[in-house]
């Protein structure tokens, strides 16, 4: 099958080629980039040196469907909606990286992203391409939305929990650290290396857009309102989020009953790994761990003084949180092997 | 051919050997834990939790 990138030359776009690259049952036929076009891939992305001879070529949408079976779109916000129906039309299933599909109330788009959505029609379609909440839906998808990085570690880690009905449903608090990765490839003066070396920079203490679609993916899992409180921090790390959430207890919980709560609700997933050792210096989950893999680790802890269960979930925000998740929705969609061309491990030490 | 107990802690599956003898160690693949096998007169089996070092970065 041939498949395109749309964005080929940002963070996601790299990481995409690397996948795909190497994937046994997709050629990539284009990559697009409106900056780079001419310019050879591994000249922008130098860990694909070897790869591929291919170039970047500017995006041109008749080309696209010409040349594609599905296409991957890595764009910022508000560039996809402006092509994908177009790509749609054409027949080409589309798997979208960036935020313009992930909403399914318009006017949350005006809230969040400061934008009236440019195709709403769309939007009921769109299947929230989280393989382990909406696997079913993926299947048959014309139009997959991607989730945003920090959305999927935080409903990764509460999904089980806010399904059992177990907690309190509107009292529950998100905290981030995130690597500067999540930033993208555009450089600014926050991402201007004696600005970032060393920080811990709280930089968006309330109000952050993943806000959104955490709070429409345990909606629909609870069957009710769902509350998240989120806070994230820009940390000393290229890759990975940590994703430590706290929730509190309607009833108490022994340890043994959030373990059959996790095993149960994740039980034969190929990415999820529980993590919550006696012993050793990794007894909770850890980004370092998981950088370059698909899998997102999770763990918990009781706080029986406080009525409290601390989730912790940790992935690569370019892989599971990004790219990685991409591929494996279109193993889903193409009813191929769910895992393949995504078992690489990370690696240990790094 | 041993048989399967479940983890005190965490439910996992624990194979217990055939031949296990009173003050073995078992360990849970998956939370880690270690227990020691304690064999009753009545020749049941209890795992009692052994104690684990942890860590102290607080000085």
């Amino acid at each position: 099958m041939k498949v395109g990138i749309l964005g080929a030359s940002g963070y996601v776009g790299g990481e995409l080629l690397r996948l795909l690259l190497r994937h046994p049952r997709v050629e990539v036929s284009l990559a697009t980039s409106s900056s780079r076009a001419g310019d050879f891939i591994h000249r922008v992305h130098p860990n694909l040196r070897g790869l591929t001879k291919m170039k970047f070529v500017p995006p041109d949408p008749s080309k696209i469907t010409d040349e594609c079976d599905l296409l991957f779109v890595s764009t910022p916000h508000g560039v996809s909606s402006s092509l994908t129906p177009q790509i749609l039309e054409s027949g080409v299933r589309v798997i979208d990286t960036s935020a313009d599909f992930r909403l399914k109330d318009p006017h949350a788009y005006v809230k969040w992203y400061g934008m009236q959505h440019r195709c709403p029609e769309l939007l009921e379609k769109a299947v929230y391409g989280l393989p382990e909440i909406h696997r079913r839906e993926i299947r048959d998808a014309q139009l997959v939305a991607c989730p945003g990085c920090m959305a999927a570690a935080a409903i990764l880690a509460l999904a089980p929990i806010v399904k059992s009905g177990k907690i309190e449903r509107n009292r529950i608090v998100a905290d981030f650290k995130v690597g500067s990765s999540g930033g993208g490839a555009k450089p600014t003066l926050a991402s201007h290396h004696p600005e970032h070396y060393g920080v811990v920079r709280p930089y968006k203490p309330v109000g952050h857009r993943h806000t959104a679609e955490i709070e429409q993916e345990l909606r629909i899992l609870a069957g009710g309102e769902v509350s998240v409180a989120m806070s994230a921090h820009s940390v000393n790390m290229v890759r990975g989020i940590l994703a430590t959430c706290h929730v509190f207890l309607v009833d108490p919980l022994s340890m043994i009953d959030v373990w059959r709560i996790y095993r149960g609700f994740y039980r034969d997933e190929p990415f999820i790994r529980l993590v919550r050792e006696a012993r050793g210096i990794y007894r909770y989950p850890d980004p370092k761990i998981v950088v370059g893999s698909n899998y997102c680790d999770l763990g918990f802890e009781l706080d029986d003084d406080h009525s409290r269960l601390v989730l912790l979930s940790a992935l690569d925000n370019l892989m599971k949180g990004a790219a990685g998740t991409a591929v494996q929705d279109m193993n889903i969609m193409m009813g191929w092997p769910e895992a393949e061309g995504l078992w690489d491990t990370g690696l240990h030490p790094i | 051919m041993g048989f399967l107990m479940n983890c005190p802690e965490c439910d996992a599956e624990l194979e217990i050997p055939e031949d296990v003898i009173s003050g073995e160690i078992i360990s849970c693949p998956d939370c880690g834990m270690d227990y020691e096998v304690h064999i009753k007169e009545n020749g049941e089996l209890e795992l009692k939790p052994a104690e684990i070092e942890g860590e102290d970065w607080g000085e």
